[in-house]
């Protein structure tokens, strides 16, 4: 058993809160330069020329990518060895609440859905545990922006849609979805599980670097034929017309139960954030 | 070639602008997402007197992150229009000219900005580092309480922005996708 303060999670997710808000990945980096090369409409072209001076601004002065610096999932691979001397729950929070501070990045967070009165310190951050084996704590922070999630979608099939049934509710979520989200977008999609496990799917899968191939084969060819559906709508970046409409769609699937199909479709902004950091 | 447009925006400037056109605004304008708009239309409904003046406006939906010590503002792109859509016809009968933000909106906006005279701007959603380049001066003028959603005065240069939707109701996100995907037709793109 291996023992981890408490206080290094709290330092860890504070570092974290500043770092995945002020510096894309290179993976989302190079998938961004790769769209503007390959892009032909003008217009199109210019707004991803836009984005890449954005990005590189906030790199050169550490200052946020975008203003929505998001409500902060914290995903943590806990390895059963691992134990936390202190709260880790309440070190996760106060990692978030010394980061969104120190960093400059706004606080988004209103205690009660109906009764909406802002946190002051964007806590609390929406937490997944997963126990798994070894010694080892792995800590990733994404904040999410609420343009793009406002727009996401779950739809539980009949498993007679079969695979085109799923193929035609991705395109239609994100045809309908236009220019709100902010695109270029990145598109998570969750198939299989239950209601609710769909949904974490489609989020967990907007963590799986651009650059990085589904690991199964049927998979990966179906995300490039989405990402290929997807870009032929003619949105474009910002919606005003182009053939970047997405930079990439990341699935991931579980087993299901026999009398059902349930499909999530997460969706992220140009701007996908996250960073990791493992105690 | 871009059109230099400024702050307060007159109704007849507004009219003048089609959707398409490549804008930069220069002058003074106000901040205002979902939390400032509802005041400001709970006001209206009680017929109180509003802590901004709404004649010739241009409110640009924005919550910024925290200025940096020494600079103006933080990180300021636009936010999602549409939660505005509740609010903005009644603001833009009193006076407001433009709107500035991202996404579609709705009919009774269209309607409202047809039979008023006003225009809605789309500035680039996810570059608040660039954006906030082209923000002089910020102070916050009413509903401090709110934090990020506090309504501010912004003095803004050359800010780019681009006609989404204008008075005669042409639409940007609709032309836009069909000259593209008419381009793929005729081989050009």
């Amino acid at each position: 058993m291996r023992t981890i303060r408490a206080a290094e999670v709290t330092d860890a997710v504070r570092r974290l809160s500043i770092d995945a808000n002020c510096h894309l990945t290179e993976d989302v980096k190079r998938r961004i330069a790769d769209a503007y090369g390959q892009e032909r409409w003008e217009g199109a072209r210019e707004i991803l020329g836009r984005i890449i001076e954005n990005y590189e601004i906030a790199d050169r002065e550490s200052c946020p990518v975008c203003q929505d610096t998001g409500v902060a999932c914290v995903f943590l691979k806990i390895g059963q060895d691992v134990h936390v001397e202190g709260n880790l729950e309440a070190a996760i929070n106060e990692g978030v609440r010394q980061g969104y501070s120190e960093g400059y990045l706004r606080k988004s967070v209103v205690r009660d859905p109906l009764n909406r009165i802002n946190t002051g310190d964007n806590t609390p951050a929406m937490i997944y545990y997963e126990i798994v084996e070894g010694d080892k704590l792995e800590i990733t922070l994404a904040p999410k922006g609420f343009g793009s999630e406002n727009m996401s979608r779950i739809a539980m099939l009949r498993p007679s849609d079969g695979v085109e049934g799923v193929k035609d509710f991705v395109v239609r979520a994100v045809e309908e979805a236009g220019p709100n989200p902010c695109p270029p977008i990145v598109v998570g999609v969750g198939i299989g599980g239950t209601f609710d496990k769909a949904a974490y799917l489609a989020k967990r899968a907007l963590l799986r670097p651009l650059d990085e191939p589904n690991p199964d084969a049927y998979y990966r060819a179906l995300e490039e034929e989405l990402l290929e559906r997807i870009n032929a709508l003619g949105i474009g970046p910002q919606g005003f017309g182009g053939r970047t409409t997405a930079l990439a769609v990341n699935i991931e699937k579980m087993p299901t139960h026999i009398a059902g199909l349930p499909v999530a479709v997460n969706i992220n902004c140009h701007v996908t954030r996250h960073k990791t950091e493992v105690l | 070639m871009a059109i230099r447009i400024t702050a307060p925006l007159t109704r007849e400037a507004a009219r003048a602008l089609r959707a398409g056109d490549s804008c930069l605004l220069s002058g003074k304008i106000y901040t205002a997402r979902d939390a400032a708009h509802k005041r400001l239309c709970e006001l209206i409904e009680k017929g109180e007197e509003l802590p901004i003046d709404l004649a010739d406006s241009v409110i640009y939906f924005v919550g910024p992150t925290p200025a940096k010590p020494g600079e103006a503002i933080g990180s300021a792109g636009p936010t999602t229009s549409y939660r505005m859509d509740a609010y903005s016809p009644r603001l833009i009968s009193l006076g407001q000219t433009a709107m500035i933000g991202k996404g579609k909106r709705g009919p009774e906006v269209v309607r409202a900005m047809q039979e008023h005279g006003a225009v809605y701007f789309g500035a680039i959603g996810g570059c608040g580092a660039l954006l906030s380049r082209c923000i002089k001066h910020a102070e916050i003028v009413a509903y401090e309480d709110l934090g990020a959603e506090a309504i501010r005065l912004l003095e803004v240069e050359d800010f780019p922005v681009v006609v989404v939707i204008d008075s005669e109701g042409n639409n940007l996100y609709e032309s836009g996708r069909a000259d593209y995907l008419a381009s793929l037709d005729g081989g050009q793109a």
